[in-house]
């Protein structure tokens, strides 16, 4: 059909819009992802999650070894919105966990994975051979964890090795998620393309803490966590919204995201998908569901047939 | 304004009852804590220790909630050490609750399992007949016997124990006695709380009679809040779909009974 006559059909007949969205070459039937570090641990639960609206799921950062993470507390609610918490990447370990979701057929599996050598990524990666997973993610921005994720992050050099060595290890493609640290994030972002990356998650959550005035005591058994929910929002925000001014690289917008405004504000910042964790602790897996209902209203509204119409939108104002 | 369930409020401990050597009950005041359902529980923060999941014991007095711990690991060892004076952090209350049916009710309590069942018992109407089965390892750990009667006191009913090791009540395990239970009667509502192979059994002995069942899991829990996923069991999240699931429901659940996550969410074979 040529492009005049699918105009002139498309204003007599409003397009149904689509949730789909591509990644680059990963390519999603619905925008919101579910971020690493929540419910991450069980194919059961993916599967549910998927059912219930999730786009696709990133499942905990996975490390060489099993890790049982923190002692509690791990988490803290930070009264105005937003949590702190330190759970300490517990997750079972890469091996375990390829075993657990081998048998995965429906839905679309993002594996984190959290390492300090170029070489724990390779080990990690070989053992997702058999199981079907669209993408990897790669933890450069954990910020309470010592020799991992941000310190990762942090060390460009570092970087480079890491997504050189994830990039010759698979075929599939392979996500740095950037965040906050003492190197500026922009510079982790820059080598990241340079060696190769595919697309980019911003950000991570915010190293944070909370004091007890009654006990007078640091809150989080490792005193430090990491700050995520509504209160990071505008950060993450400017952050998807620099790197998609300096880059032409697919972005995942990751941070404080609860309703559906705040995902499309993502979409015109320039991220062609989002992540969230937070609001699961505050609205519960429905809030995937709801999120996709009103960014559809949305797009019907403005009459977007797609999400890459929205992706960007800001930059051109 | 209103206290948002997930802030942490500090309370102090006012009362420390040694319920037996390894069991204490630590009572404080709270509004929100004292109104708890059966089968919610409260993330209990022990300064400097930890913090860990805990049913919410009732108190005689109003206004006032209470923990009732068994000495375990560091957690719960540091829960049990409290003295009064203390303060110690609570959020919640957290999860759903049992279920009240009418008529003829069983429920099942090992450990401090029963916690959740006193609860339960101080919403029984008075019509209701009740019997109360209490397990325990030995006649040292047997506890809140004569609470259950005291609370049953206007109720027909009957308070059994029974010990693994027949040092007290009846010996042997507290399923078993369950077994001949739903053999015999037909209960309207059976209701379980303690380790999980006792609610696996006690499930599935009245499940296959086709009988109202509904337990409490208990599981590694981190967040509590639906957040850190350490609680699953199967697709199930014990603290957002929990505590309480019907018969039905873990019936179908594969792990259930079967196996638990470790700290670092390796399943384990029980």
């Amino acid at each position: 059909m040529n492009q005049l006559l699918y105009s002139k059909l498309s204003s007599l007949f409003k397009v149904e819009p689509s949730l789909a969205t591509s990644i680059g070459q990963i390519q999603l039937d619905r925008p919101v992802m579910l971020a690493s570090g929540i419910l991450g641990i069980s194919l059961d639960v993916f599967n549910r999650l998927y059912r219930s609206g999730a786009g696709a799921v990133v499942t905990k950062s996975l490390s060489t070894e099993p890790w049982e993470g923190y002692p509690n507390p791990t988490i803290f609610s930070v009264k105005g919105g937003g949590w702190i918490n330190a759970v300490g990447l517990s997750n079972p370990g890469a091996p375990n966990f390829a075993k657990m979701i081998e048998p995965n057929q429906e839905v679309p599996i993002v594996v984190s994975l959290v390492g300090s050598i170029p070489e724990d990524f390779e080990m990690m990666i070989q053992q997702f051979e058999n199981c079907k997973v669209i993408a990897y993610e790669l933890n450069l921005s954990c910020p309470h964890v010592a020799k991992v994720g941000l310190e990762v992050g942090d060390d460009p050099e570092l970087v480079r090795k890491i997504v050189t060595i994830a990039k010759n290890t698979t075929d599939i493609p392979i996500i740095a998620k950037v965040g906050l640290g003492t190197t500026h994030y922009l510079n982790t972002v820059n080598t990241a393309i340079d060696s190769g990356i595919d697309a980019i998650t911003a950000i991570n959550t915010v190293r944070a803490m909370a004091i007890d005035v009654e006990t007078q005591r640091p809150i989080l058994s490792n005193k430090f966590g990491g700050l995520s929910g509504t209160p990071i929002k505008p950060i993450a925000l400017r952050c998807v919204y620099e790197i998609s001014s300096k880059h032409d690289i697919p972005i995942i917008g990751c941070g404080g995201v609860s309703t559906w405004e705040d995902a499309v504000e993502f979409f015109l910042a320039g991220a062609s998908a989002i992540q969230l964790g937070s609001a699961v602790g505050n609205d519960w897996i429905d809030v995937f569901s709801e999120i996709n209902n009103g960014i559809l209203q949305y797009m019907k509204r403005k009459n977007y047939s797609s999400i890459k119409d929205m992706v960007g939108l800001a930059k051109k104002s | 304004m209103q206290r948002n369930h997930n802030h942490t409020t500090i309370v102090t401990i006012e009362k420390v009852i040694d319920e037996t050597p390894t069991v204490r009950t630590l009572i404080f005041s709270d509004d929100r804590m004292s109104n708890v359902l059966p089968g919610q529980f409260a993330m209990v923060w022990i300064p400097g220790v930890n913090e860990l999941p805990m049913s919410v014991m009732i108190s005689k007095e109003p206004g006032k909630a209470a923990f009732t711990v068994r000495k375990h690991g560091p957690a719960s060892t540091g829960l049990f050490n409290v003295k009064e004076g203390q303060q110690i952090g609570i959020r919640g209350p957290y999860g759903n609750s049992f279920d009240l049916k009418e008529g003829k009710l069983l429920l099942v309590g090992g450990g401090t399992g029963l916690v959740p069942m006193m609860r339960l018992l101080s919403f029984v109407k008075s019509t209701d007949d009740v019997t109360v089965l209490i397990g325990a390892k030995s006649k040292d750990e047997v506890f809140f016997e004569d609470l259950a009667n005291n609370m049953l006191k206007n109720n027909p009913h009957k308070v059994i124990v029974s010990t693994d090791d027949g040092s007290y009540g009846e010996k042997g395990f507290v399923t078993d006695l369950v077994e001949k239970l739903v053999n015999e009667s037909n209960f309207d509502g059976v209701y379980a709380c303690g380790p999980e192979i006792m609610m696996y059994k006690t499930v599935r002995s009245a499940h296959s009679r086709n009988m109202f069942v509904q337990a409490s899991l208990e599981r590694m829990m981190k967040c509590g809040v639906g957040i850190c996923g350490s609680c699953c069991v199967g697709e199930d999240l014990v603290c957002r779909d929990g505590t309480v699931f019907d018969g039905d429901h873990l019936s179908s659940n594969k792990e259930f009974g079967h196996f638990y996550r470790n700290k670092a969410g390796i399943l384990e074979k029980y």
